[in-house]
């Protein structure tokens, strides 16, 4: 057995081999997949899965039936919207054909659950229960019911790994949708907080406003809401207001989030249909 | 892996599973930022208790567990654990005389160093810095270690784990 000195030299330089490797390639995610594989049986016992599903047995009688009310007049009105909506969706089909653009609604989405474990308290990433053998992939944009909730930056076959819009490593490309004002959101590691650091001191953004997704970042889909200004203050003397906004998804109450599949591939291949078109040779 | 064939390995091994769990455990937002560091505390106390079967390569191995189950970089807890082991078995003869009070603050002064290392990689790789709260769960884990011991003593006993 070599010395406890040279076991300590051989840990140090076997850990920092691969937090290098690690950080500055991705030779390392075939094994992390691998370990995550492994260390499957203790997420699913530390998630308290199990626990909830007992609990859930003795769900209160009155508590479904009202929820069940609830729900059907919730579904009655998203009904009748919804009837507007396939008329309005036409409409805009037939204006964009006037146009000469293509455009494409209705992208693949699926539903996937939380796993409620912790990871690294000081980052803002959540697990869900849908994995690569769902066809989820690095970089897919994550939505809750209201609006952008971050994007998958890990996967394996069962669970993926998402970073929240609100970790202080994530920008997401925006815009204002009242003026199309586009601009960058960054995470502050606070859940509730978003920053935008590049509005320029006279630009038109108001408290209240909403942004949506720019789809510049070729990441998210363009128009799903993210945040709502919350303050902006003018910072005289500096180039750029300071401006806050809240995300309006319920990021420290959501259960469930859809996955969505652009279809960037698709339009591509059909702008260069149109291309050819306009121009036979 | 020799703790399997070790005489009641297996009971530390489920006691070491245990921390783990407790460690990634979905606790109210509130008291997020008091979780105790259960792996490192765990691993310190078998260090001190039988340093010839637990020490650096345990502390390694458990450390890459946790990088996956954290979702940290690989490497980033192994490296701090490891440290943490190596300081605690050159110091086990002269902290276990000590008495339990005295015991946690030198196991404060070792969960302090564990953050530190951790705070270090965080930083060499640029991600996000943790605010000042980063640094609360020394202070619980060491307010917790009296009882750990006692606890982990008894088991040890028991099983007669030497």
């Amino acid at each position: 057995m070599p010395s406890l000195n040279v076991r300590l030299l051989i840990a140090i330089i076997l850990s920092l081999g691969l937090i290098i490797t690690d950080h500055r390639t991705k030779n390392l995610d075939q094994v992390r997949t691998v370990l995550s594989i492994l260390a499957y049986p203790l997420i699913y016992s530390a998630s308290a899965i199990w626990f909830t599903d007992i609990l859930s047995f003795h769900a209160n009688l009155v508590e479904l039936e009202s929820d069940n009310r609830r729900l059907h007049q919730e579904n009655l009105l998203l009904q009748a919207r919804l009837q507007q909506l396939d008329a309005l969706e036409a409409e805009n089909m037939r204006l964009r054909d006037l146009l000469g653009s293509s455009f494409k609604i209705g992208e693949r989405v699926l539903i996937a659950e939380l796993i409620s474990v912790d990871m690294a308290p000081y980052r803002q990433q959540v697990m869900i229960n849908k994995g690569s053998s769902s066809g989820v992939f690095v970089g897919q944009p994550v939505l809750d019911a209201h609006a952008v909730v971050g994007q998958v930056i890990r996967t394996t076959p069962s669970t993926a790994t998402v970073l929240l819009i609100t970790d202080a490593a994530h920008a997401l490309p925006v815009q204002i949708n009242r003026n199309g004002l586009r601009t960058i959101a960054e995470g502050t590691g606070l859940i509730d907080n978003l920053r935008l650091p590049y509005v320029a001191n006279n630009a038109d953004a108001h408290e209240g406003d909403l942004l949506i997704t720019s789809g510049l970042g070729g990441h998210f889909p363009p128009g799903y809401p993210v945040a709502k200004i919350y303050e902006v203050k003018h910072e005289p003397g500096k180039p750029f207001a300071k401006v806050i906004a809240t995300p309006n998804a319920n990021l420290q109450r959501i259960r469930e989030v859809l996955l969505v599949w652009p279809l960037i591939s698709e339009q591509a291949t059909e702008d260069f249909e149109i291309e050819t078109a306009t121009f036979p040779e | 892996m020799t703790l399997i064939t070790y005489r009641n390995g297996w009971i530390i091994l489920t006691v070491f599973i245990l921390a783990l769990i407790l460690s990634v455990m979905p606790i109210p937002i509130w008291a997020k930022s008091f979780r105790p560091q259960w792996l490192t505390l765990v691993l310190i106390y078998w260090c001190l208790a039988i340093p010839h079967k637990v020490n650096i390569g345990s502390a390694w191995i458990l450390g890459i567990i946790q990088d996956v189950l954290c979702g940290t970089l690989l490497g980033q807890r192994a490296l701090a654990l490891s440290i943490v082991a190596f300081a605690t078995i050159t110091l086990h003869l002269r902290i276990r005389i000590f008495p339990l009070w005295q015991q946690s603050f030198a196991i404060m002064v070792l969960l302090l160093l564990d953050r530190l290392l951790d705070l270090w990689i965080i930083v060499a790789t640029g991600q996000p810095i943790p605010n000042l709260s980063y640094w609360i769960p020394a202070l619980t884990s060491s307010l917790l270690w009296p009882w750990l011991y006692i606890i982990l003593r008894d088991v040890r006993k028991k099983f007669n784990i030497v």
